[in-house]
């Protein structure tokens, strides 16, 4: 029964996930830009802007000239998130590929960072003032998701073992189309459950920051407007 | 808490944070637009009596036709990054004058009517419904942001809050709750060609009175001309070039540069005016139709380049828009860029070695720079990224011997708005622009404790009248403030002139 639901779950989930995020992708594609509005001095080439682009999602170059302290947590999180992640694949795959093998001993203690970065950011949503101000009970509430995520995840990795080989073939079952026992460990279900709200979330969530960047114009934009002429399709049309 | 006009902070360092002052700005609203400014721009005279659904589907239209709108209303993780960039936050300590929060006014609205969870769970995500209030307090705090892109720099999405200001103020001219100070000059540049109201004659007098004063000055004659068909160069410049001081004296410098260059070059009545004041109310299509008239000018008159003067948000115009609005600029000659900025020709002359200057001439001064806003994150100069901080220096340094830059998180693509750009440059909004040039005001009296600065020079018409009037209030004179060109102007040395002591232009600077 239980590995029933949670299998609905996880195919609802993904399905929204990733059909949420698509039609928001697509969304995004199609609307135009109709100025050239990159924040300047910015690359005058396609070639530096996938650069700039690149130090911006990898390095979150922006935001460490902004402030060192949240930029220190947001990294630590984000960058500790997707080793996590590279090690989760192993779950997915019947034989576990060589780089996931070896990410596997830094994926472990990512977690550390994941922590630490999350804990960090929401005291700052209490403590600074300013942060305190723009904070929605939203913004709580997701904190608290990742945090029970990354906690559940923990404990089962350092502390109460869960049956790892059941949970890998529920897993690759799944992507079967097949329904296999889930172990009804409660830290578990609290682990899997929260991943698949995140998911659900996902699409209609300022998670959307993830897609969002790479269509923003003041990031993605050459600085060639004297050289090539942009305009968007409706703006043409105030031209016949 | 009602804010008093004269109490501007003291401020211990140019970026200090201020404490939270919840509603200390709420009640400033600049002067409302007259029916005729509004009609005479395409927009409802008055507020219609259906504005919450016009509204709304204003909203929906912006979020089809501009990506970065829709982008940026969702992307914003509220991490914070912004809150101390913007320098009216800084001089008023206003939350909803932190650049997340003044997005907060729109997003939450565009929350509750456009998304998911705005729909079924307002007060879980900050959503809310448009009433009159928050129409009120969105024609507060979207005037009291210059557009100047400060907080994009800092976003680590880029979000900048300059376009989501430029949107409310779209939806409420559609709404016909439009500001005075824009719309009315949009109207008058529609109909004379300026935002004086200058018309041809008028400009014609004024341009004679400057070459006679050039003459006396230099004992050469140095012509300024107007609509002349066939000069190969057509200068668009901002029109307080043409009255207000420090701007006249770099529109002399201008014609300085140009008669030692030996170029033909002309004004045009008809596009007697840089300033685009459409980006200011974020209207695409008034922006367009005052671009064309430039467009418009350089057909009529034949020429075969077009250089803007001194000013701001009329190079981000200029430079990112013109070939998008008004292009293609294939009449004109493909050898030069379409437009170039007066500094682009200037430095271009200075590194050929047509222009001779006495840099002593500029000797009583002790200058720092003002990057202006939308030149520093919004524009370019010359090749290489970059160059719109490089070639205002070099030349300053061609022609000045004492030059100190101020704190570096206060220049280039972090300098600080003038606090009188994007459509705020009128009385009404005085308190506000005192306050938010105190940031600016800030970092200039560092360097004149430091090293005794006592000039400021900057590239843009508002800068430079925003500065003129504030910067009594903080010691310094109203001509504190000088234009780049006006230092060219008195250093240059014309052809023929007296006292011609043949100083090298490549000396490098003393400081």
């Amino acid at each position: 029964m239980l590995s029933v639901i949670y299998a609905i779950l996880f195919y609802v989930a993904t399905i929204l996930l990733v059909v949420g995020v698509a039609m928001k992708i697509r969304k995004y594609a199609r609307t135009p830009a109709p100025l050239k509005i990159p924040t300047t001095p910015a690359p005058t080439t396609t070639g530096g802007v996938v650069l700039r682009m690149f130090r911006e999602v990898v390095f979150f170059e922006s935001l460490f000239k902004s402030n060192k302290w949240i930029w220190l947590f947001g990294w630590a999180f984000h960058m500790g998130m997707w080793l996590v992640l590279i090690r989760h694949i192993r779950y997915f795959t019947y034989d576990i590929w060589w780089w996931v093998q070896l990410a596997q001993p830094f994926g472990t203690y990512a977690s550390f960072a994941m922590l630490g970065g999350l804990l960090g950011l929401w005291a700052r949503r209490i403590l600074v003032e300013r942060i305190r101000y723009i904070t929605n009970p939203s913004d709580h509430l997701m904190l608290a998701l990742l945090v029970a995520i990354v906690g559940s995840g923990m404990m089962m990795r350092f502390v109460v073992h869960t049956d790892i080989l059941a949970v890998k073939a529920f897993m690759l079952g799944l992507m079967r189309l097949r329904i296999e026992t889930l172990p009804g460990d409660p830290i578990l279900l609290v682990h899997l459950g929260a991943v698949a709200v995140l998911m659900i979330i996902f699409p209609i969530s300022k998670l959307l920051h993830a897609p969002g960047v790479f269509f923003s114009p003041s990031r993605n934009q050459v600085d060639n407007p004297r050289e090539v002429r942009h305009i968007a399709p409706w703006a043409k049309k105030l031209e016949s | 808490m009602a804010a008093d006009g004269d109490d501007i902070p003291k401020l211990s360092h140019p970026l200090e944070i201020p404490k939270l002052k919840c509603g200390a700005m709420e009640g400033l609203q600049p002067f409302i637009a007259a029916p005729e400014h509004q009609e005479k721009l395409g927009f409802p005279g008055e507020l219609v009596p259906n504005w919450k659904e016009v509204a709304l589907a204003k909203m929906a239209e912006l979020a089809e036709k501009n990506r970065a709108f829709q982008v940026y209303l969702d992307a914003c993780v509220k991490c914070g990054a912004c809150t101390d960039k913007c320098h009216y936050f800084l001089g008023t300590g206003d939350p909803k004058n932190m650049p997340v929060a003044r997005q907060d006014l729109l997003r939450s609205v565009y929350r509750r009517y456009f998304t998911f969870a705005g729909k079924y769970f307002p007060s879980l995500v900050g959503a809310r419904d448009l009433t009159e209030e928050v129409l009120q307090e969105w024609y507060s705090y979207y005037h009291q942001c210059s557009e100047c892109r400060r907080c994009s720099v800092f976003c680590p999405y880029g979000i900048d809050t300059a376009e989501i200001t430029m949107a409310a103020r779209e939806i409420m001219d559609a709404v016909g709750m439009g500001q005075k100070y824009s719309n009315e000059i949009i109207g008058k540049v529609k109909d004379v060609g300026n935002n004086l109201g200058l018309n041809p004659k008028a400009l014609a007098a004024t341009l004679e009175d400057l070459e006679e004063e050039i003459e006396d000055d230099t004992g050469i004659s140095v012509r300024l001309p107007l609509d002349e068909k066939g000069a190969d160069i057509l200068l668009v410049t901002p029109s307080a070039d043409f009255f207000a001081e420090p701007h006249i004296d770099g529109l002399i410098g201008y014609a300085k540069v140009f008669h030692e260059a030996g170029v033909s070059w002309t004004l045009s009545s008809y596009a007697s005016e840089a300033a685009n004041f459409g980006l200011f109310i974020g209207s695409y299509e008034n922006m367009r139709e005052i671009a064309l008239r430039i467009r418009k000018a350089a057909e009529d008159l034949g020429v075969k380049r077009i250089i803007f003067g001194e000013c701001g948000h009329a190079w981000r115009v200029a430079y990112s828009f013109l070939n998008t609005l008004a292009g293609p600029f294939d009449f004109l000659d493909p050898k030069y860029p379409v437009p170039q900025h007066i500094l682009e020709f200037t430095w271009n002359e200075i590194q050929k070695g047509t222009l001779k200057f006495d840099k002593s001439q500029n000797d009583h001064i002790k200058l720092t720079y003002h990057d202006s806003c939308n030149v520093a994150r919004a524009s370019r100069m010359g090749d290489e990224p970059g160059g719109q901080f490089e070639i205002p220096r070099n030349v300053i340094k061609a022609v000045c011997n004492y030059y100190y830059d101020m704190d570096r998180s206060t220049t280039h693509e972090s300098t600080l708005c003038c606090g009188g750009g994007g459509g705020l440059l009128t009385d009404d909004l005085m308190e506000l622009r005192k306050k938010g040039a105190s940031p600016r005001m800030t970092a200039l009296q560092e360097v004149t404790e430091e090293h005794g600065v006592t000039h400021m020079a900057a590239i843009c018409a508002i800068c430079k009248t925003q500065f003129s009037k504030v910067m009594p209030a903080y010691g310094y004179d109203m001509d504190s403030i000088v234009s780049v060109h006006q230092l060219v102007s008195n250093a240059i040395i014309l052809t023929g002139q007296d006292g011609d002591d043949d100083d090298s232009e490549d000396e490098t600077e003393a400081a």
